[in-house]
């Protein structure tokens, strides 16, 4: 009787996650293994390799974005690092706001952020407007690449100091303590000890703005103007744009998803343990 | 702390902030031009609640987050528990497939959804609308329940709920009267996670909705695409004050609860 009540319960509790493994082939795996397929057959679904080659005309708009979104990365790891360092410094009760202050900005619509800089940008906008003023000709922002790598930085910003901030706020008050009293002044501490102790957020970190920022069509096409195609745009085209074709639009997503693994494989050698900071 | 350390995360705010107020102010600017303050005005809200377009895309967004949401904390929390009876192999490929769609770049996964419902829509007779949306958004969701309970549930101790059993409740009973209150906070996380993500999705929604069942972030996509249009800055002040509104309400609710928790603790002492 006993043994019996067991399975049952045990079965009970496997058929419970059983809606969602369905749920999790047919609109996960099965969705992907279609993306796989479309890029390796043409049109008439005959396989071919044709696609994943002709991705290659496009190698110019991968190394722009891999480029653009690298810059980006960078630029928001430089802002985010001090900023992470004196959040997690700060008292109990001011970190709270604080920390309130910088997540704010990711709960307004990613377009209307974007949209705030066109306004900004743009030859009759507030900057050239207010230059204007001072007898100053208008100088070309929008539509160019610093325009495309500003709107990635500002949108994922916060999403390099959180993670930053969370590991910091792990860092032991007394190890710090300690290094100051072995003899590391300010920036001894930092380089020797914050730094080693905050490598899986900056790992975390880096995935979590460079992946949305290699992939993004919104930013480029309106900071950029559609001079500065990304891989984002390129795939948008073959599925509802001008250049409908599906079967290449599947082999740059294809390519896409690559990039992306190689990306959070190399991340994941420079995590010491299995301390992966999820958001 | 520090001067330096003051003006470095003003700054920072600065740049966060900006771009936000810059929109505000010029949502009561009379003339349309981005420039120019030519006088005070409420003439863009009179015109935004008066949009059709707007409010119609507003109500699907507002049904599509909350049924999403609604149906991924049932099926995500049923999800987590069985994966968290499994064993670790088994479990492991659960939870590496579960974050497919939160690690795989978001237009990979709506082109990805967009080739499947073109390959039913043409056999099984439906159009994309908002049930194809409804689909895309429930498997961007339920991701985010089952890392918000899973931790919960394997900081539970296992015995409570066999106790609840051997004392006689059955094993439907024993969960809602013992394991759903253990797990209660990272349910409702992980519902208020995919409410605020639903209502957020563009490139998802982008590519999963057809041409009458526009959501508000595609509407304003549209919107961005004209030339001038000041409605939008009269929406963005709105959902500034909503989300500054919400985040605070959450910020005072926490804090009032750390206290009493903290009172509590000395109590018991």
């Amino acid at each position: 009787m006993n043994e019996n009540t067991h399975t049952h319960r045990s079965l009970l509790q496997k058929l419970i996650a059983a809606p969602y493994i369905v749920w999790m082939i047919v609109f996960i795996i099965v969705p992907l293994a279609m993306v796989a397929y479309f890029a390796m057959t043409t049109a008439d679904g005959v396989f071919t390799l044709e696609n994943i080659k002709d991705v290659w005309q496009y190698a110019n708009i991968f190394v722009r974005s891999i480029w653009l979104a690298a810059i980006a990365t960078v630029i928001c790891l430089v802002i985010a690092y001090p900023a992470a360092y004196i959040l997690s410094r700060t008292s109990a009760s001011a970190q709270s706001t604080l920390l309130m202050l910088v997540m704010l900005p990711m709960w307004m619509n990613f377009l209307l952020r974007t949209y705030a800089w066109m306004t900004i940008l743009g030859n009759n906008g507030l900057i050239n407007s207010f230059l204007g003023l001072f007898g100053i000709d208008s100088i070309k922002m929008l539509n160019t690449q610093g325009a495309v790598v500003l709107g990635m930085v500002y949108n994922y910003l916060p999403y390099m100091i959180l993670p930053l901030y969370t590991v910091m706020m792990k860092i032991d008050k007394s190890v710090l303590e300690a290094a100051h009293d072995l003899g590391c002044n300010g920036a001894k501490t930092l380089f020797k000890v914050v730094m080693p102790l905050s490598i899986p957020g900056i790992t975390s970190g880096i995935t979590m703005v460079f992946v949305p920022a290699i992939s993004t069509f919104i930013i480029s096409r309106m900071l950029g103007g559609g001079s500065q195609l990304l891989i984002g745009d390129l795939i948008e085209m073959q599925f509802l744009g001008n250049s409908y074709n599906p079967n290449l639009g599947s082999a740059i997503s294809l390519v896409l998803m690559v990039i992306v693994l190689i990306i959070m494989t190399v991340m994941n050698q420079f995590d010491a343990g299995d301390d992966k900071v999820l958001m | 702390m520090k001067k330096i350390s003051k003006l470095y995360l003003a700054l920072l705010f600065l740049f966060l902030y900006a771009p936000i107020f810059v929109l505000i102010v010029y949502s009561f600017n009379e003339s349309k031009s981005k420039t120019v303050f030519s006088g005070f005005t409420f003439d863009w809200y009179i015109k935004l609640f008066n949009n059709e377009l707007i409010m119609t895309s507003l109500g699907n967004t507002l049904l599509i987050a909350i049924v999403a949401s609604v149906v991924s904390t049932i099926l995500g929390t049923m999800a987590a528990i069985g994966f968290s009876k499994m064993r670790k192999l088994p479990r492991a490929l659960m939870m590496n497939v579960n974050n497919i769609p939160i690690i795989n770049p978001e237009i990979v996964t709506g082109v990805s959804l967009m080739l499947l419902f073109v390959f039913f829509a043409a056999r099984m007779n439906f159009e994309f609308g908002m049930g194809t949306l409804l689909l895309a958004h429930i498997t961007f969701d339920v991701p985010y329940v089952v890392l918000n309970v899973m931790p919960k549930l394997r900081q539970m101790n296992p015995h409570i709920y066999e106790a609840a059993q051997d004392l006689g409740c059955n094993p439907v009973k024993a969960f809602f009267k013992v394991v759903l209150p253990e797990i209660m906070p990272g349910v409702l996380s992980g519902f208020l996670m995919s409410f605020a993500y639903s209502l957020d999705d563009f490139v998802i929604s982008y590519f999963t909705s057809g041409s009458n069942s526009q959501t508000l972030p595609i509407t304003i996509y549209s919107m961005t695409r004209r030339k001038v249009s000041p409605e939008i800055n009269a929406l963005s002040t709105i959902i500034f004050i909503v989300v500054v509104t919400v985040l605070v309400v959450k910020n005072i609710l926490e804090k009032r609860d750390m206290k009493k928790r903290n009172e509590e603790i000395l109590v018991e002492r």
